[in-house]
């Protein structure tokens, strides 16, 4: 049912297409001088058409869910509603849906069949509707394009105008997703604040995000303290860095000065390798390998290690930030000038000296840049953490326990049924928002290092 | 300066030298270090990547085959009457057909038979219920079948489980060893490639689970996600690169796309829970809902690398079209595009194996379900490749560690493929000016 809309569309922008060149062969023939070439013509009459149905169909699937779920819902007899919370409304939502779709379960009462069949019924009437609107739309349009055809029409300058304008849609498609993520995340916070205080999320020292399920239940009230989270996702931040930058850095250097080119040429694209694999994959690989392994390290020389401990997490992800280190400092080095580098060789120093005293420190602002980045990276990456840390929000930093973060949080938080209506789930966005922010302050600061130090030099 | 001249007097170039000399050696040792502790790091580098693929190849092989075992069945009427199909003791068929190999196993007593009908998969007895009613016939009669074994057993057979651990310590017991054994010394028990792990849908029995599920939500997942950013990403490409006026609308388009680029994927997951299925009602686990998600990640790297080939074609191309008098989006559609395609082709390849990598925000869009079906359309729920890896990585089973290290074999299988293909494209198609 949902594809005869398109397959109608398809049929209108072709017919529309064909109509207009050959009415503009038609002109031609006769000896008229076109304005623009007949497939300008056609071209025009099938994006007058794709373009506004289309819109229209995809706008009507994704309105007319919700929009029937509505109807169905306030068609419902008075009373049979109250008492129930919006989990439990959404559930009757969704029994209604399956009965009208012919699944049964026991003996469901007689209002839901009735709104079942209410439900069905407003359904093939929006399919139907929809179709002759799209029906009747499209061939208005057609006899509209078809009408504006004349030998001095200029055809191209409006297929031109048309396309013009998807394209000026197709970039602001970025900035419609970051208002997307500013607007969602704001909204999610501002409710998860209206139930937690600002100050006691901010500031807090407790994470225990557990709420009781039932009235009577005894669980704790829950506390949204963020700072032990966040105070998590540095410990393993900065252990990812203890492993990330020396090597990145020394790889870097080995490769900017010292390499062979054709040794070069293999490093290069392994080390593209390490940064190519998914994160979940260096999750299995910590659970595996990393956390056994430092677990029976700690046991041989008698330290306790927790099982899912920051070092084996951050360890990890350090190896994943390598690659990403090196190849930003690599090009921090290759683009300082080369009368820098010629000048120290030429006062006789070897390449080493005018590495660790001239290259080098030319290149600081671009490398600082780079482990910056890797920060905001570490910071927002979540399969390595969610696999390999732990759950418990922990005031502490010592790198043998188990700490959390804020990706762990977020994604346990929302795994499984959601709804979106209790501080659980909410505290979930305040902390998505939050990691938006910190990770954009970040690379902001990054980027405007990374470019103000490559105008100095260029 | 004077002063200073005649304290040290003119330098003696011989001492210079000398002194040079002395150090020189010293110094180049410290080059040497420099330049030895550089491949020290690249060599540390290198070991992780060959412990991380060493330790996945060293569990994942053995997923790749799967202990079966080949008996006589016969489909007694007693336990499988004609007229309660599709319900009947198949479980217990099967068991007595076991039994009837091990005559050394009494099969009268409840706890042997239980531990005899353990050596089988529980897929096992739907296989055979779903042959026979396909075909009634059967009953009564005797078949030869190849079924798979249930995965201790199959740990067993591939020497995952050491047999000189004490009992207690140990998933499967001294007896049921010796039937196993029993069994293996007829010839009954082979170890073909597990095709199961293609054709077969997630089960809650490793011995059973496939990524059937996985693949056909990842191919949906993918499939949305190109259809979308493929188009978007040019048509934006395009616009800033060639059309855009140099103000602060398109300076400020620009930095968008840069940052969005670099935003946690996480952070996509809420926004794809909040709008998609939050506000727009959209099914919750479908691949579609995925795709979309997948897009909006893939299409600044699409759009970097469409920006750069058009940048590379070489402005004779554009004014020689413009001097024939083609307008300037006819120069673009017409002549550059094509030239800057090969790039354009390697830029979303590139978008497209990242994306399939992706975890976490289908993760939050609810693709981690426990889904035994693979979907048939983009709406349908669905698991995708790297959530089905996060799913059985953190099942208890044992059977599914090695699961796990195949599917993530599989997964870096279809990267190295991808990457390849957008190599080979930028190096046959590449325009050398």
């Amino acid at each position: 049912m949902t594809a005869l809309p398109f397959l109608l569309l398809i049929l209108a922008t072709l017919a529309g297409y064909l109509l207009n060149r050959m009415a503009a062969g038609a002109i031609r023939a006769n000896g008229a001088r076109l304005h623009s070439m007949i497939s300008y013509h056609g071209m025009f009459a099938a994006l007058m058409v794709l373009v506004p149905v289309l819109t229209m169909i995809l706008l009507w699937l994704v309105f007319e869910g919700p929009i029937i779920d509505r109807m169905v819902m306030s068609g419902l007899p008075d009373g049979v509603l109250d008492g129930r919370g919006t989990g439990a409304v959404q559930l009757v939502l969704a029994e209604i849906k399956s009965i009208s779709r012919g699944q049964i379960f026991g003996t469901p009462e007689d209002w839901k069949i009735a709104a079942a069949h209410n439900y069905a019924a407003l359904r093939t009437q929006s399919d139907w509707w929809m179709i002759a609107v799209v029906a009747a739309v499209s061939l208005a349009i057609i006899g509209f394009a078809r009408s504006r055809v004349t030998a001095e029409f200029r055809a191209r300058q409006g297929v031109e105008r048309i396309v013009s304008g998807l394209m000026i849609f197709c970039s602001t498609v970025a900035v419609f997703t970051t208002v997307g993520i500013i607007v969602s995340l704001s909204y999610e916070t501002l409710r998860f604040l209206d139930r937690v205080p600002l100050s006691e999320f901010l500031f807090g020292t407790n994470w225990e995000p557990q709420i009781p399920l039932r009235e009577d239940q005894i669980a704790a009230e829950g506390a949204f303290g963020w700072l032990p989270v966040i105070l998590g996702t540095m410990v393993i931040t900065v252990v990812a860095l203890f492993v990330a930058i020396p090597v990145g850095l020394l790889s870097a250097i080995y490769l900017n000065e010292f390499a062979p080119r054709k040794l070069r040429a293999v490093i290069k694209p392994v080390l593209e390798i390490l940064a190519g694999v998914p994160t979940v994959v260096y999750g299995f690989f910590a659970v595996l390998v990393v956390a056994p392994a430092i677990r029976d390290l700690g046991q041989s020389i008698g330290i306790d290690v927790a099982p899912n401990t920051a070092l084996a997490a951050g360890g990890v992800m350090g190896i994943m930030l390598v690659p990403f280190i090196s190849s930003f400092a690599d090009d921090a080095l290759s683009a300082v000038p080369s009368s820098l580098r010629d000048a120290a060789l030429g006062l006789g120093s070897t390449r080493a000296e005018m590495m660790t005293t001239v290259l080098f420190p030319a290149a600081i602002p671009g490398i600082v840049g780079g482990v910056l980045l890797a920060v905001s990276r570490a910071i927002g990456e979540t399969m390595i953490v969610v696999m390999a840390a732990g759950l418990i929000a922990k005031m502490t930093i010592n790198p043998l326990d188990s700490v959390t973060t804020v990706t762990v949080q977020i994604v346990t938080l929302l795994i499984g049924d959601t709804s979106f209506d209790n501080p659980k789930t909410l505290a979930a966005f305040a902390l998505g928002m939050m990691l938006f922010l910190v990770t954009l302050m970040i690379n902001v600061f990054a980027l405007r290092i990374v470019r103000k130090y490559r105008e100095a030099y260029d | 300066m004077t002063d200073i001249t005649s304290a040290s007097g003119a330098p003696n170039p011989k001492r210079t030298t000398l002194l040079v000399a002395a150090s020189l050696k010293r110094r180049r040792r410290k080059q040497a270090r420099l330049k030895w502790i550089g491949l020290g790091a690249i060599g540390v580098a290198f070991l992780m990547l060959i412990i991380l693929v060493g330790s996945l190849v060293s569990s994942g092989w053995q997923a790749f085959t799967q202990t079966h075992v080949t008996l006589e069945v016969y489909v007694d009427p007693a336990e499988v009457p004609l007229d309660r199909l599709p319900r009947g003791g198949f479980d217990d068929v099967l068991g007595a057909s076991l039994g009837k190999m091990l005559p050394e196993a009494d099969m009268s007593k409840r706890a042997v038979a239980k531990s005899v009908e353990r050596i089988l998969s529980n897929g096992a007895q739907f296989k055979l219920r779903d042959m026979v009613v396909a075909d009634p016939k059967l009953i009564g009669q005797t078949l030869t079948m190849t079924v798979p074994v249930s995965d201790p057993f199959d740990q067993l057979n591939k020497n995952l489980i050491d047999r000189n651990t004490p009992e207690q310590h140990r998933r499967v017991k001294d007896p049921e060893i010796g039937y196993f054994d029993a069994i293996k010394a007829q010839g009954a028990i082979s170890k073909p490639f597990n095709w199961a792990l293609f054709t077969n849908a997630d089960s809650r029995f490793p011995e059973l689970a496939g990524l059937k599920g996985a693949l056909a939500g990842t191919f949906w997942a993918l499939l949305t996600c190109f259809v979308i950013s493929f188009p978007l990403g040019i048509g934006a490409a395009i616009y800033l690169e060639e059309f855009a006026p140099k103000n602060k609308l398109s300076d400020f388009i620009e930095v968008n796309i840069n940052n969005l680029a670099a935003v946690p994927s996480v952070v996509f997951g809420l926004l794809a829970l909040a709008v998609f299925i939050g506000w727009f009602g959209l099914p919750r686990s479908a691949p579609f809902v995925g795709g979309l998600t997948l897009a909006l990640m893939t299409m600044p790297t699409i759009i970097i690398a469409t920006r750069a080939a058009l940048k590379a074609v070489p402005p004779s191309i554009r004014e020689a079209a413009l001097g024939l008098g083609a307008s300037k989006q006819q120069v673009v559609f017409q002549h550059v595009l094509p030239l800057a395609m090969p790039g354009v082709m390697t830029g979303t390849i590139i978008g497209l194996a990242q994306a399939l990598g992706e975890t976490a925000p289908l993760l939050l869009i609810g693709m981690n379900a426990f889904i035994t079906s693979a979907a048939s359309s983009p709406f349908d729920s669905a698991t995708a490749l790297p959530t089905q890896i996060f799913i059985w990585a953190d099942s208890p089973e044992r059977g599914f560690v090695s699961r796990t290290s195949a599917a993530i074999l599989i997964l870096l299988g279809f990267l190295v493929a991808m990457n390849a293909v957008a190599i080979y494209l930028r190096q046959k198609f590449e325009n050398k000016w």
